[in-house]
């Protein structure tokens, strides 16, 4: 299937079959557009990379489809592949939950930006609509020859001077990433002497007791129980606490509630029943 | 397809994202935004290649990526030092020159 939009031969840069190109440049279409909207509508940050990347793809079937393979790829590689998972990983370290408010805090602000995008939209195609773009010119000595050679001329002949300019500007964005998410250390490092007296100084020599993964119940969020039966908070990281608080879940609740009782079997029981029965709703 | 069809979806993709560049309050997504914006003009640059019947549109495309990239390093590095900062990528948080 590939080969098909990748040949380069016929008139317009692509040999697709007129058919196929019209109903491939629909399908695309309505894909990218639905994933744009879907972009700038969902809550969280992830999703919105992700449906960035939808588009992206799209995009670059659609360079294939005129013609452009070099482009294609280089769309999958560098933006796909290389600034959406950037993205993500900006994401991962800002944290996810960090998801924004809905409240508008301009008054009206959605209604203006509602009226200028479609004032936007129709100033562009209208200005469009009356440039009159007609058919895509015939094969001509710029792109009869293979694209990747054309394009490679292209740049090291006419646009060589661009072309090295870019790379001082690669070299600049660098060097201001590095200066930027540099962190600069105001304190002295503490020596390893000095660390292990604060621990001793704190009260607590030994490392935070690990969640009671298998001793009550299989999962992470379970605080540990200590010798003397009480549950320990420390056993438990604060990120796991916060999603259960999200989710609506409270697991050390229902567990410190019937441990003296003994009917910790049952309700544990209820509670993987619930569990599953919200992961069945879910799904 | 027609050169037409592909510069009219590259000025609906374009309005989407100036739309999220409005109305999105997370730096992120805001960013995310201008980058649907310029992967709509180079949609727009491809087709006018087509058009043209030269290589010229797809050359300016390709460098329309390289500024796209390093744009973002630029300014996904000063979205992690506002975060520190301010614990927040939210752009009504940025708020120091303010009064």
């Amino acid at each position: 299937m590939v080969h098909l939009f990748l040949a380069n031969g016929g008139p317009g840069g692509t040999n697709l079959d007129p058919l196929y190109d019209e109903a491939l440049f629909w399908i695309l279409a309505v894909l990218a557009v639905s994933a744009a909207l879907a972009m700038i509508l969902v809550r969280h940050a992830v999703h919105s990379a992700l449906m960035l990347a939808v588009v992206m793809l799209c995009l670059a079937i659609m360079y294939a489809m005129q013609g452009a393979p070099f482009l294609a790829f280089v769309q999958v590689i560098v933006y796909t592949g290389a600034v959406l998972m950037l993205f993500l990983f900006v994401v991962m370290l800002i944290g996810t939950n960090s998801s924004e408010s809905l409240v508008e805090t301009i008054r009206g602000q959605r209604l203006w930006a509602a009226l200028a995008a479609i004032g936007l939209a129709v100033l562009l195609i209208v200005g469009i609509g009356h440039a009159a773009i007609g058919a895509p010119a015939p094969e001509t000595s710029a792109n009869s020859t293979d694209n990747l050679t054309g394009l490679a001329r292209l740049i090291f002949t006419t646009y060589v001077f661009p072309f090295e300019v870019t790379s001082a500007l690669l070299i600049t964005a660098a060097l201001g990433a590095m200066v930027l998410a540099h962190r600069e250390r105001t304190t002295r490092k503490p020596t390893q002497r000095e660390v292990l007296r604060a621990k001793i100084d704190s009260g607590q020599v030994q490392p935070e007791p690990p969640p009671g993964v298998y001793a009550l119940h299989n999962a992470v969020d379970m605080p540990a129980m200590l010798p003397d039966g009480t549950l320990s908070d420390r056993s438990v990281s604060h990120a796991v606490v916060g999603r259960d608080v999200q989710l609506g879940r409270d697991p050390q609740g229902v567990v410190t509630v019937d441990l003296s009782t003994g009917e910790r079997i049952d309700t544990e029981r209820e509670l993987e029943a619930g569990d599953r029965g919200t992961e069945e709703s879910g799904a | 397809m027609s050169p037409a069809s592909y510069v009219f979806l590259a000025v609906i993709l374009f309005v989407i994202g100036a739309v999220g560049v409005l109305v999105r309050r997370n730096a992120i997504l805001i960013f995310l935004s201008v980058e649907l914006m310029l992967n709509s003009c180079n949609l727009a640059f491809v087709s006018f290649s087509r058009l043209r019947g030269n290589l010229d549109g797809q050359v300016v495309a390709f460098f329309v990526m390289v500024v796209a990239a390093a744009e973002v390093v630029v300014g996904l590095a000063i979205l992690m030092a506002i975060y520190r900062a301010r614990r927040s990528a939210s752009v009504d948080d940025a708020n120091l020159l303010k009064n």
